[in-house]
């Protein structure tokens, strides 16, 4: 049984309907649950990242109902229902307070580990690593198939996690930084053990997946295709792909240390016996911040090639954009600490983190620009990716410039943990990361489904979604500014306008969706036929060359670059 | 299409060698960590040194040293300086006195951590003896007088960022000694 994937007759089942066919395809339980195909993987990984987005969605609707006006409305009927459902009784004020940190921690990890890393890398990744360099396939298939697989069990886990104890009430609320010694002896009980194993696996998962990428990328492009002349979103997911390898292990190794310390007797992180928790916070944040342009940089590669395509005009500064990665990743690594400036820390150290982390803003700056200027003098059509594109460049600046207000040490001592911060990393994520994962879902939708989207359903969803995000999303500046707290569920009534418009934000956010999935599945159902390449001349990469959808095995016969 | 499954084999494999060695390094982080605060007085660790510096070393420039005394909440101590503060000429060599009774009715061990603030004052104050470098055993309802000897280095006169700083604070935590931690 266990060598079940290894026999050719779950393969093979229809054998003699389609010998030699190029679009043959196994039974559905081996195709989908057995699957070592790349195009099936990069579906099931899209389907999951969907799941968990809807889920991670609606615990951020939670969130905004109970602050939509000053004072606990709902938390602590909450709190008594998720009681209920492990059989507890009524939940008390603790109970209730303990439930939102819950409710922060599985947003946190949920969108980080669940919808982003794989609808980015796993997702788009192993659809259009291969496509675009030649490659019939990833390099290990199987592989491939664990690293998906992995991911459920840790979704699982972390879901889980939420009915056991987690300290002061159900479930894990140590926010997705997970700090000692909030995490150690603050949150007795599993739930935090189980977070844990549960981060371990999909961090395994994206290790496995990275060394795939990396594996695939640098033996298997096409003959001609130099590493010069790769496209940017293979360069994209390729240093990605590095930062992975670089990042989690260190992850891996402080969340390790945590579970000694929870369950062990060590002492790695507690100052009874010579720990240090700040050491914690090191480790974590030397993950923490090359993670979040593990979330960007794929979207960067997309971008690239959609801002092209929908402007008829090959990307300007291909290499200056490629080593502009190259240099984010980089100094990615050695800018952790400006999470940390209120840990105490001397002058020049403050110093060095400001000034390193505002060099970041130049390679992103020749990035910005040069989507600019590839737009510039082109024949632009204002198609569905192309909106989200623009709306990702424009939002993403915007991200980028309270990034580098966050940078200054002095300024973030009054910032730190205010709603400034939360704008903050949403503007880069959920209308950076989310909007250029929109782009390249409406980009390759005709690819990956062979049918074409609703553009008139698909120009709804864009307009209402950014007008949404917005309203939901830049009044928390004000509300920063003025020192509200984040992580906190209730507030004074000064902060009630900001908060109410805030919340209404969310709700135009989420009916927006509406029309998303109305699209997806109408077009699924019933969409036009799309052509191998549905966006004309613009649309150059290996991908467009082959019909959509595309077959089964693609490139038995390699394609030449010259 | 076997060069191939070679090549990809060495690919991985190292990727997997990166992998392995980033783990590494996470771990070996927690000794680096520990020299690395010592060395510098990163995060307000302090210095030791054998002995204070000769007597003409010392400065006419005074600061003033506050001491500061915790215990961890399940060590059931009294744990309080002699002195609140000392003023000390800046290279001078100092003795201050912590008192401490154990006000259960069994034997108790504890062991004390500690650092200055302001942190960048770590790098220059220096003890020449303290009760923290050992643990301390006290029978139940004994009082115990520990001393610590210490002197700030002069070399902070030299450092501009340091040329604020006025008064030291230098703090205690006493925690219990928990067999299960001792190892660790």
């Amino acid at each position: 049984m266990t060598d079940i994937a290894a026999t050719p007759s779950a393969f093979h089942a229809h054998e003699d309907d389609h010998a030699h066919d190029a679009d043959h395809k196994p039974g559905f339980f081996a195709r989908w649950f057995m699957s070592t195909n790349h195009k099936d993987i990069g579906t099931l990984y899209l389907i999951f990242a969907i799941t968990a987005g809807i889920i991670g969605g609606a615990v951020s609707g939670l969130m905004r109902a109970e602050l939509m006006h000053p004072g606990i409305q709902y938390l602590q009927t909450w709190a008594s229902y998720h009681n209920a459902i492990v059989g507890g009784g009524p939940a008390t004020m603790d109970e209730a307070y303990h439930l939102w940190n819950v409710l922060i921690t599985c947003h946190g990890l949920i969108m980080v580990f669940f919808m982003v890393m794989p609808a980015m890398m796993g997702g788009f990744g192993n659809w259009f690593i291969p496509l675009m360099i030649g490659a019939p396939d990833m390099a290990f298939p199987r592989m491939n198939n664990i690293s998906f697989w992995l991911l459920i069990p840790a979704f699982v886990l972390l879901l889980g996690s939420t009915f056991f104890p987690g300290g002061t009430g159900l479930g894990p609320g140590t926010g997705w930084t997970i700090y000692a010694p909030l995490a150690t002896s603050g949150s007795a009980g599993p739930s935090v053990d189980l977070v844990i194993l549960s981060i371990h696996l999909a961090g395994v998962s994206s290790i496995l997946g990275a060394i795939n990428i990396i594996t695939t990328i640098f033996n298997m492009r096409a003959p001609g295709m130099t590493i010069h002349k790769m496209p940017l979103f293979a360069w994209a997911t390729l240093v990605t792909a590095f930062m992975l390898l670089l990042a989690l292990p260190v992850l891996a190794a402080a969340l390790t240390m945590l579970l000694t310390d929870r369950n062990f007797g060590t002492a790695f992180f507690d100052p009874a016996g010579g720990g240090d928790p700040v050491l914690y916070q090191h480790l974590f944040w030397f993950f923490g911040h090359p993670e979040v342009y593990i979330m960007i940089l794929p979207g960067f590669g997309m971008i690239s090639h959609i801002v092209s395509t929908f402007s008829k005009k090959p990307v300007f500064g291909y290499l200056g954009m490629a080593y502009a990665m190259v240099a984010i990743a980089t100094v990615g690594f050695i800018v952790w600490a400006h999470h940390m400036f209120t840990t105490g820390m001397s002058v020049n150290v403050k110093m060095y983190f400001t000034a390193a982390t505002m060099v970041i803003a130049v390679p992103t700056g020749i990035k910005i620009f040069s989507w600019i200027a590839t737009m510039w003098g082109g024949s632009l059509t204002f198609k569905t990716p192309m909106v989200w594109a623009l709306g990702f460049i424009f939002m993403f600046t915007v991200g980028g410039v309270t990034g580098v207000v966050l940078a200054n040490g002095g300024i973030d001592d009054y910032m730190h943990d205010t709603y400034y911060v939360v704008a903050h990393f949403h503007y880069v994520l959920s209308l950076g990361a989310v909007f250029s994962l929109f782009a390249g879902f409406y980009y390759w939708f005709p690819k990956m489904s062979g049918r074409m989207y609703n553009e008139l359903l698909g120009q709804l969803h864009f307009w209402t979604f950014f007008v949404g995000v917005n309203v939901l999303f830049f009044p928390m500046h004000f509300l920063g500014i003025e020192g509200m707290p984040r992580r906190i569920p209730d507030y004074t009534p000064a902060y009630s306008g900001w908060n109410e418009m805030a919340s209404t934000g969310y709700m135009i956010m989420a009916g927006s969706m509406i029309f998303f999935f109305i699209n997806l599945f109408w077009s699924l159902a019933a969409g036009r036929k799309a052509e191998g390449n549905p966006w004309g001349e613009g649309a150059t990469t290996l991908e467009w060359t082959l019909p959509s959808p595309p077959p089964y095995h693609q490139f038995t016969t390699l394609p030449r670059i010259d | 299409m076997t060069d191939l499954t070679v090549r990809n084999r060495r690919s991985a494999i190292a990727a997997a060698v990166l992998v392995v060695g980033m783990l590494g390094l996470g771990y070996a982080s927690v000794p680096l960590y520990r020299l690395f605060c010592q060395v510098t007085g990163f995060q307000g660790t302090t210095q030791r040194a054998a002995a204070a510096p000769a007597t003409s070393a010392v400065s006419t420039r005074m600061v003033r040293v506050r001491f500061d005394s915790n215990t961890a909440p399940n060590l059931p101590w009294e744990f309080k300086p002699e002195r609140e503060t000392d003023d000390i000429a800046i290279g001078a060599r100092d003795m201050a006195f912590f008192v401490a009774r154990n006000t259960s009715s069994h034997e108790v061990t504890g062991t004390a951590t500690f650092n200055v603030s302001p942190s960048t004052a770590g790098k220059y104050f220096t003890k020449i003896q303290c009760f923290c470098f050992t643990q301390q055993t006290l029978k139940p309802g004994e009082t115990v007088r520990m001393p610590v000897i210490f002197f700030v280095d002069p070399k902070i006169l030299d450092d501009r960022d340091a040329d604020d700083i006025q008064e030291i604070t230098l703090s205690y935590t006493f925690f219990p000694v928990d067999p299960a931690k001792a190892g660790s």
